[in-house]
Order: structure tokens, then sequence, then C-alpha cells
């Protein structure tokens, strides 16, 4: 009886299920995910998996970048302007490694990224096989989550949980180790999409009362200020959010990640906190009685001194990890949840309000900043040119659509500051891991994620050279982005801290650089360099109407500084002008 | 108050996964917090495995700490508790010759009055077990290195709560 029955069941289970190999379910599970591109290395270890690629390339496509980190990182960009989750690929061992700081940024900023490794065949785990590493003990404290997979039966099911991981709740990256004798074994395929994990709530339940409190607050304060981070467009709640502002006319700021969720020249934007924020959100946060945390971390970046920090504000911190709240900042009010359904169910609760007095102050501070900072940036009257002028050029010439991808450093903070944004998930750049080398490869996938924005990478001279081998992956794909290196022959950031915190001692920052014209060219990509302002306007309309990938590089002030900055240990409000 | 050192003893349920060690003692590795005790075994719920850490920290950073380890994918809850919250005990094996057993009655009196256990006797060697709180197993401890230990081990502490643990109720709540 029971063996019939156990007969009867598997001949049920055969039909919804296809025999194939491990690798070719790997393949399928991603296409099953809508996986349309993933980035990658190939080496032993997942051969298996590549000859199935060779096989399926007319349905996925594999892009082969020059370094492994540089798979991480388009999968970021890919992820970052699409929403979609960014797959990257890679061999054991080395290949696996290179993965880390791709990883490790992506967990720092919230991106969603499945990586699948190669590994050495289960029975010589732990034998120091060839390319064989720990890569599952190496990548746990910077995953979300990660799994090795020694058996074939197991990848779908593993696969369809590192996608849902990847994407739910507050995303972050995954790892699945697949061990190559389990890419070669065959068995019975069948995909189910994982709906849920019983120890995993990816989004808190989110308390009335506290919607209420949050209300209240806001709608009795004189001076509210809200700074919205990534959490805004991670939980597509800019609407939702502008809404809010609108109705309660609340002066916003954002952190480096929120950028772009509402337009630079939406009224109530007023501007950026942190480091190199602007003057007036960083002095205020000193000054406003409810600050309105909404989807930001509190980073030591964003906040300066803690100590220091809003200590005369009730806090509201909209927050979708309660591991988020008190973390940094003590809250009076916790909205847990997703912030989009949180936004909206708190509108109907707000009062209508505008502020205008307190607006005022943002408008005199800002004129001071103008006066003392932008003004120079933007129009300046020596003779270098500034990183600033660049930017305006850009926006000038993209009408502020373009997405910006920035690396990490002085002209990271610049674009950040006067990178014009009209539409969302344009600002990307490496935030919370500042990972120098970032923006050119995390450039390549957000141009293929979407081949209709214009997408122009921005780097230094240092962060460029981390990842200018990327060069090869956009010539071999033709991937029509526009690079633009400010070139100060200096590692900016680091020299400007040199200057001012450690008597000029310049140890190490100077830059000897190559003719980076030259080596574009190489990779047959249109380049051009502009040393004059007269031949700034020009440059930058010839790479924008280009067609195809576009490199330019500037010339810009070799000892330029970026200002305002709160000094490290300092508090918001002592944030420094000059 | 709040940055005041306490002795705190973790609880936590989890999905049975080889991983989660790692993750869980990165956590407070990361923040150089030094794990006095962990024991890790099976709970009352089938499939669920429960930890038990004991740790000394400021419950401010204990609260935070609580949030990190539950942010895990396969954490279903984490609870802490001071020490008058749980019902708790060690366990710890002493190895002693056997001579010490016969010729010093003094050492029999110790065993006897520690309520402690006999496990085994051969000729070279005797072996005691006993349970109870830590400050109980020290006492034994002293007394005993008097006279020469030859082996020692203690295991780390287990708990349960005095009050009752909601996760079953939680567990099917988690259930989508």
């Amino acid at each position: 009886m029971k063996e019939t029955q156990t007969l009867q069941e598997k001949a049920t289970s055969k039909e919804a299920t296809e025999r194939i190999s491990g690798s070719e379910a790997v393949i399928k599970c991603l296409l099953a995910e809508g996986v349309e591109i993933l980035y990658g290395y190939p080496g032993g270890a997942i051969m298996p998996v590549y000859d199935e690629l060779y096989k399926y390339q007319d349905k996925i496509h594999h892009v082969l970048t020059r370094h492994e980190q540089g798979a991480t990182h388009a999968a970021q960009g890919y992820a970052r302007i699409s929403g979609k989750v960014g797959v990257a690929i890679a061999t054991s061992g080395p290949g696996a490694t290179n993965l880390i700081t791709g990883i490790a940024d992506a967990q720092i900023d919230s991106t969603p990224m499945v990586c699948i490794t190669g590994q050495v065949g289960s029975h010589l785990l732990g034998s120091d096989a060839f390319q064989e590493t720990d890569i599952i003990g190496i990548s746990t404290p910077v995953t979300k989550w990660n799994c090795q997979i020694t058996t074939a039966s197991q990848i779908p099911e593993v696969i369809a949980k590192a996608f849902y991981i990847a994407k739910s709740g507050r995303p972050g990256p995954v790892l699945v180790d697949i061990t190559k004798d389990a890419q070669f074994e065959e068995f019975d395929f069948k995909y189910e999409k994982c709906k849920g994990i019983r120890s995993y709530k990816p989004i808190p339940d989110t308390d009335k009362n506290s919607l209420k409190a949050a209300a209240e607050l806001i709608n009795n304060a004189k001076k509210p200020l809200v700074v919205w981070g990534q959490g805004v467009i991670l939980g597509k709640a800019e609407e939702a959010f502008k809404a809010v502002i609108e109705k309660a006319g609340i002066p916003s700021a954002w952190t480096i990640l929120g950028a772009s969720a509402i337009p630079t020249k939406h009224p109530l934007n007023v501007g950026m906190v942190g480091m190199h924020g602007n003057y007036a959100p960083n002095v205020l946060t000193n000054d406003c009685d409810v600050l309105i945390a909404i989807g930001m971390r509190f980073d030591d970046r964003v906040t300066g001194n803690l100590e220091s920090y809003a200590k005369q504000a009730k806090v509201i911190h909209f927050e979708i990890d309660p591991a988020e709240v008190d973390k940094n900042v003590k809250t009076d009010v916790a909205v847990l949840g997703d912030a989009k359904a949180s936004l909206e169910a708190l509108l109907p609760l707000l009062k209508a309000n505008s502020h205008p007095e307190w607006h005022q102050k943002f408008k005199d501070l800002y004129e001071i900043e103008y006066e003392k900072v932008i003004k120079n940036e933007l129009y300046p009257t020596k003779e270098g040119l500034t990183m600033a002028e660049v930017l305006k050029e850009i926006n000038i010439q993209t009408k502020g659509d373009a997405a910006i991808v920035s690396d990490v450093g002085q002209h990271q903070m610049i674009a950040c500051r006067y990178a014009e944004f009209t539409t969302t998930k344009s600002n990307i750049t490496s935030g919370g891991l500042g990972t120098m080398g970032f923006a050119l490869p995390a450039a390549i996938g957000a141009k293929m994620a979407a081949p209709e924005r214009e997408v122009v990478m921005i780097a230094g001279d240092g962060g460029y050279q981390m990842t200018i081998q990327e060069l090869g992956t956009i010539f071999q794909q033709k991937v029509p982005v526009k690079i633009v290196v400010l070139n100060n022959e200096f590692l900016g950031m680091v020299r400007q801290w040199q200057q001012m915190f450690f008597d000029k001692r310049y140890a190490s920052t100077e830059m000897t650089n190559p003719d980076f014209v030259a080596i574009a060219k190489g990779y047959f990509i249109d380049a051009k360099k502009v040393t004059e302002r007269k031949d700034l306007k020009a440059s930058v309309k010839e790479m924008i109407d280009s067609k195809g990938p576009y490199f330019l590089e500037v010339c810009v002030e070799k000892e330029g500084n970026v200002f305002p900055m709160i000094p490290t240990g300092a508090s918001v409000s002592d944030i420094r002008l000059e | 108050m709040e940055s005041e050192i306490k002795q705190f003893t973790v609880s936590i349920y989890t999905e049975n996964n080889i991983g989660l060690l790692n993750r869980i003692s990165a956590i407070f590795q990361r923040r150089h917090i030094n794990i006095e005790s962990i024991n890790s075994s099976v709970s009352e719920i089938e499939g669920v495995s429960k930890w038990t850490i004991v740790v000394q920290l400021s419950e401010e950073r204990m609260k935070k700490i609580q949030g990190q380890i539950e942010k895990q994918v396969e954490v279903i809850k984490a609870y802490y508790h001071t020490e008058d919250q749980i019902i708790y005990q060690e366990s710890c094996l002493f190895k002693i010759k056997s001579e010490l057993l016969f010729d010093e009655p003094e050492v029999q009196n110790i065993i006897k009055d520690s309520n402690a256990r006999i496990v085994i006797v051969n000729k070279e060697f005797f072996v005691i077990e006993k349970s109870g709180k830590k400050e109980e197993i020290e006492l034994l401890y002293r007394e005993l290195s008097v006279f020469g230990i030859m082996q020692f081990t203690r295991s780390g502490r287990v708990s349960v709560t005095k009050d009752e643990m909601k996760i079953s109720t939680m567990l099917k709540a988690f259930q989508h």
C-alpha cells in the first residue's frame, strides 16, 4: 500500500519536473527570476554553468567584465537604476574573493544582488584543493544571506530563496556557492518562487499608534525638518513622500543615497546633509523642533558628532529595519514598516501647513553658502577649472536628466552637490563603503539596465585607475556610457585632509598619471582632454551628443577643496564654509 | 546607569543552519565583545535550535546586538535576560587520582557536601560531575584543587526563563 502511494507520488511529481543538470538548472532558475543580464568571469569551478550560458545565450546575456570586482559593481549599477536584482557570477578561489568588495558595498548600501560562485567538488572541500577558498566563511559578515550547495537538488530552492532574500525587506547581497559536482549532477528540476521564510520577516508591522504619534508631532511642529535616505527609493515611496512633505510644507534634505528621489529643483528640497552637504540643512538640524528621518540610518558621515546632533529636536524615524532604530540616534517615535505604506497612511493624518518663516531661514543660509562657496565653484573667476563647473555643463547638456554614476572622493561630493536630477534612481554612487573604483563598472550596469537613459560616469584620476580595465568591457559590449575623469593629479580628498589636518604633508597622494586619452583610444573609445575653460562647453556637448561611449578628461585645479565641511568629530552646526 | 556592565544570557531561536554560528559570533566579535559561554541545542519546538550565549556588556549595547542578531535571516527570535529572570545551570567534570578518593576522607566529604556525582571510578582515576551555578562549581574547584585535579572542564550555561516564552505562538504568526 505504502509503496504504491510512493510510486503514485513519484509519477505525479515527474509530470512537473524535467531531468537536467545542476548547471542547466542554475540558468533556468535565473530565467524564472526574470534575469536578462548577468556579469561575470569564467574559471574552472564554474565552467559547467558557463557551458549552459553558451547554450542559452539567446535568452540570457552574460557580460564578461575584466575583473570580478567589476562584475559586482556592474550588477550593483544595474540594480540601483532598475530596482531589480543584479546578478554576478564567478569561479571559486580568487574569482570568489574578488567579489567581496562589491558584496560589502552592496551590503552597506542595501543593494539587491545575487552572486553565484563555483566551488571545488564536494569531495575536495576542506582539502586545500586548487582554487578552493572558504567563500561562505569569508562572505558571511558582508552578505544578507549565503549558502553552499553540494547536491543539484538543492539548487532551485536555494536560488529561489536567494532572490527572495536579496530583494525583499531591506535589500542586500546574497551569495550562493555551488560545488562543481552539484553543477554536473542530473536531477528532476522543478522551480517554485520563494514566497516566505519562517524565520524571516522582511517588513515589520506598522503600529498605528506610532503613526498617530508621528502625525501629532509633525502637526504641532513649528520648525520640522525631513531628512530622507535611500529607503524612499528602495521602497518605491517617492510619490507618497512628495505628497507628505508638500501637504505638511516641510523643508526636506537628503542623504547621498537618497538623492534624486524628488527633483533637485523641488521647492521643498533644501539640499544634502552630512560632511560635505549643504550649509542650511546641516546647521538647521540643530535648530529644528521635530526631525523626521525617513529611510535613512544616521550614518556618522551624516550626523557628525552624535553628542551634539539634533539634541533639541523630537526625532521621528520611519524605518524598515528594526535594528536601525535607536542604533545611533535615540528616537521619540519609531514608525516601523514599509516607507510607502507608512507615508500613505500618514498623509490623511497630517494638517496642511507651510512654515514660511522657517523656510526663510533655509533661504537665508543658502544665500550665505552661495556667496561663500557655490558662486565660486559654479562661476569661478580664477584660472583653474573647478569640478563644479564641469557638473554645471553636464546639467545643461543633459537638462538634468542624466543618471550620474560617481566614484569616491572629492568629485563624488561635488557631483552629489551640483548634479541636477529630475528622475528618481539617478544618483548611483558608493555611499556607505566608499569604494574607489565603483563608478566605471557601475556605469556599465546602469546603462545596460536603462539604455534609454543618459548615463554619465564621473570619477577622479585615482578611483578611475582602480577599475580602468573595464574600458575593455565597454568596448566589447559597446556600452554607450559617457566617462568623465576630473583629473587633479592627486588623491584629492585625502590630500584635502592632509592639507587641513596633517600640515600639508602630502604623503602618497600625488599621482603621476598616464595619457588617459591614449588609453581610451587604445580601447577604440572616442576621447578628448580639456585643460581650458573655453573648451569645456563644446567638449561636454560633443560627449553628450556622441552615440557611442565617450571619454572626457578634464584637468581641474590641483589643490581645490570641497566645502562646506564638517570636520570629523565636530557638530553638524559647526560646518565650515572655508 | 545605561552604560553599567551587566551579565546577560541571550536566548536565540534559529533554523538549524551550518553557517549560523559564524554569523552570530561575528556580531559579537566585530564589537569586541567576549562570549563568556555558548551552547547550542534543540529546543522545545521541532526543527528549531536554541542558542544560549552569556555575555557581559551594557544593556544599551545588548539591545542593539539583539537587533543585529534578529536581523539575520535564519534567526527566528532573540531574547536577552538578566540573572534574576532565568533558571540556569552549568555542568562540569573533574578527573582526579583514585588514591585521593580512598586516602583523603576530606575529598569524600567535599563530594558529598557539593552534591556532585561520581561518574566512574577505576584504578588510576575517578570522574565526578557537578551541575549548578557557576559559583558552586568554582567553589568545588577551589576545594578540590588543594588535592590536585588531573583534568577539569565546564560546559556553557543552559537556561530557561521564569516567564513564559511566546516563541511557539510567534512561529505560527510568522508562517506565510
